[in-house]
């Protein structure tokens, strides 16, 4: 499955570093950042409950980059 | 700006105001020591407290070596060295102060052309006037909207949701979907789609899709995603940001302690605080910034840009096989020609032109196939039935029919000769209706598919953007092909191809390019979804409204005017022109300021220009990419 988030992030490195720590969460199959459009987009594992999965991401975000942020 | 933009504009005035004033205070002869340590601490710690907080998160979660750390790492070194050695503050907070002021600018250039794109791209519907059983709107969001329900949009508001016109009549602006200023106008009965703007009367429509499958938001999806299939560019830099960073920072760490020691053991001075000012200096010199933030800016300016002209991107992957596009095959029907039958011309008029026309048309009246739907159109007037009377529809023929009492025979030569008629052949491509009045030969009408008005211009146009081979292809006869292509200016044609032939005859063709040059596919996204997909690029044009050529291609030019197709290589070409432009220019900047750094040539303040500068000038030039108007 596959879902888009809107985000906000102050760099592009920082952007890198978030789609970086999104993807090593469990239950994310791949995620793409986009600095530009600030949009975050997101495909599950088979069977992974999104909203769980999405707290897990912000959780990892958060700490490599503390003023970031995924609006779900 | 802002409000974070606006907190970091006014620690920045604050630092730099307190810079100017501990510069011109008499603190040599009245204050000195720790007390002057500690005033310039005060605007150090105002401009850069958040980079020293990101810097240590970074080395506690073991990613250290971003640009924060190299700007940590560098001022604390040299207010340090300040301490110990020259007495000398300000080189370190100023090294703070200018990158804040570089990362504020850039912000807010990022800023501004995300707000210009998606000001450009402003089709996303927010509302929709929802029409109940007892005719009463109301506003509602455009998702909630089910599929045949009756929306009201009024002058001035977008469509919200793809449907048919059941009332009213209109123009509709399709700009911001196609970059064509020219109004379209609509009826009942007609199709309309989302993301267009009624500039005129009020419209009823039944829709016909959901929001979510509706045009707008197709094409917003299709550009907001547009960045996730990225460039060499870009992964370049991706790439060369991961190996480089760490590099120089061991760089940097050598040049501090290896230089001392080994005059040291050639029992030497060693001079300690020169050799570690100048690693210091190489830190600042070396931060990525310039070419992290302009290369994806340049990409996203440039698909931006592009999408104004009703030129949409999927990837910026796409926008670098386009530009080295030296092949460009192009399909014939809807692509070169309307792919509308139209009247060509009437020939070997007997009778008035006028009157071939008129008889064919009345005795067509009754028909829907897309012949007579042609004379119809060609006629322009409305067809009174009362005219016309014993039609007879012979398969295969043609139709024979009274109008105005007079016998008209409409149909091919099998008709005519059936009648005992001896038609005039036709010289020209296309298909030709033989019209007889009372038995004697009356004329011909030549209905064929125009050739659009811009088909010739445009294979010019790509002829002089150094397209080196233009090949046509088409399911169409031979000689309608070839006089296709002469007309328009293609010297390399296949006829009467299959869809599969088209993927083979492609194939071949990819085979013999030049390397290093890829192959551009243009065709109407109809019937060739696996040529589209084959080629290095898939352009679909005439895309409004059309979902199949939107989901196979790689590049969907909204429109169906073929200049576009040139429009869009030189937009891409200037695009990675400028990608390069900036790689180069800011990898060789901070090339030669590492060698002078690291010779201790230049200083801590030209470290931080380097820096600054090379960044603000990357980031000016990217902005370039989005202005493809006059290209």
């Amino acid at each position: 499955m596959k879902k888009t988030y809107k985000i906000d992030v102050d760099c592009a490195n920082c952007a890198a570093k978030m789609e970086d720590a999104a993807r090593k969460t469990a239950g994310i199959a791949d995620c793409t950042v986009n600095f530009m459009t600030l949009k975050m987009i997101v495909t599950f594992d088979e069977g992974a409950e999104p909203k769980a999965v999405m707290q897990d991401v912000l959780k990892n975000c958060k700490r490599i980059e503390s003023d970031c942020e995924i609006f779900l | 700006m802002n409000r974070k933009q606006k907190k970091v504009l006014i620690r920045i005035l604050i630092a730099s105001v307190c810079m100017i004033i501990l510069h011109f205070l008499p603190l040599d002869s009245v204050l000195d020591g720790w007390l002057r340590f500690f005033l310039y601490l005060i605007p150090y710690l105002v401009v850069g407290y958040d980079i020293l907080i990101k810097a240590w998160k970074g080395i506690r979660n073991r990613q250290p070596f971003d640009e924060n750390f190299l700007m940590a790492v560098a001022s604390i070194g040299a207010i340090v060295l300040g301490r110990v050695r020259t007495g000398d503050y300000a080189e370190g907070a100023a090294v703070m102060l200018f990158y804040q002021i570089g990362e504020l600018f850039q912000s807010v250039a990022v800023g501004r052309s995300r707000r210009n794109i998606s000001d450009l791209m402003d089709i996303r519907p927010d509302y929709a006037n929802l029409e109940d059983d007892t005719g009463h709107t109301e506003r509602v969001d455009p998702d909630e909207v089910e599929i045949g329900s009756v929306v009201v949009v009024s002058a001035g508001e977008k469509i919200p949701i793809d449907g048919v016109v059941i009332e009213g009549h209109s123009s509709l602006d399709t700009s911001a979907l196609t970059g064509e200023s020219v109004p379209r106008s609509v009826r009942e009965g007609e199709d309309v789609i989302s993301g267009c703007i009624n500039t005129s009367g009020t419209l009823r429509i039944r829709t016909t899709r959901e929001f979510g499958e509706s045009t707008a938001s197709k094409i917003l999806d299709l550009v907001e995603n547009a960045s996730s299939r990225k460039s060499r560019q870009e992964n370049f830099i991706t790439r060369f940001a991961r190996i480089y960073t760490p590099a120089v920072c061991y760089a940097a760490l050598a040049l501090a302690f290896l230089p001392p020691i080994i005059l040291l053991i050639a029992r030497q001075q060693p001079q300690w605080g020169d050799w570690i000012m100048r690693a210091l200096t190489f830190l600042v010199i070396s931060c990525p910034c310039a070419l992290v933030i302009s290369i994806p800016l340049t990409f996203f300016a440039g698909i931006g840009g592009a999408s104004r002209e009703g030129i949409l991107v999927k990837g910026s992957n796409f926008f670098e096989a386009l530009a080295s596009s030296d092949t460009v095959v192009l399909d014939k029907t809807g692509t070169m020609t309307c792919g509308v039958f139209e009247v060509a011309g009437i020939h070997h008029a007997v009778i008035p032109e006028e009157e071939i026309l008129e008889y064919a048309a009345l005795a067509e009246m009754h028909s829907t196939l897309p012949i007579a739907l042609s004379l119809l159109r060609a006629w322009k007037k409305d067809p009174d039935p009362a005219r016309v009377s014993d039609v007879e529809e012979i398969a295969g023929q043609g139709i024979k029919a009274r109008v105005d009492g007079r016998e008209v025979a409409v149909g091919n030569e099998k008709l005519m000769a059936v009648l005992n008629i001896v038609p005039q052949p036709c010289t020209s491509v296309g298909t030709v209706v033989h019209v007889a009045v009372d038995g004697s030969y009356a004329g011909h009408i030549l209905i064929a598919d125009r050739i659009k008005p811009h088909a010739a211009e445009a294979i010019h146009e790509l002829q002089s953007i150094g397209v080196s081979r233009i090949v046509m292809l088409t399911g169409d006869r031979k000689a309608a092909a070839e006089s296709a292509a002469r007309e328009v200016g293609i010297e390399q044609v296949f006829s009467e191809l299959l869809p599969e032939d088209k993927v083979m005859q492609v194939e071949q063709l990819l085979q013999t390019r030049r390397a290093g040059t890829s192959l551009a596919f243009v065709g109407d996204g109809i019937n060739d979804a696996p040529v589209l997909s084959r080629a290095d690029v898939g352009i679909a044009m005439g895309a409004l409204g059309s979902d199949a050529a939107i989901e196979a291609a790689d590049i969907v030019l909204m429109d169906d005017d073929p200049l576009k197709i040139s429009k869009a290589i030189r937009i891409a070409r200037r695009c990675i022109r400028i990608a390069n432009e900036n790689i180069v220019f800011a990898i060789a900047v901070k090339l030669i300021c590492l060698l002078l750094g690291a010779l201790g040539l230049a200083g801590m303040w030209l470290a931080i220009f380097a820096d600054v500068g090379v960044m603000i000038l990357a980031v000016l030039n990217a902005i370039r990419a989005l202005k493809v108007r006059h290209l």
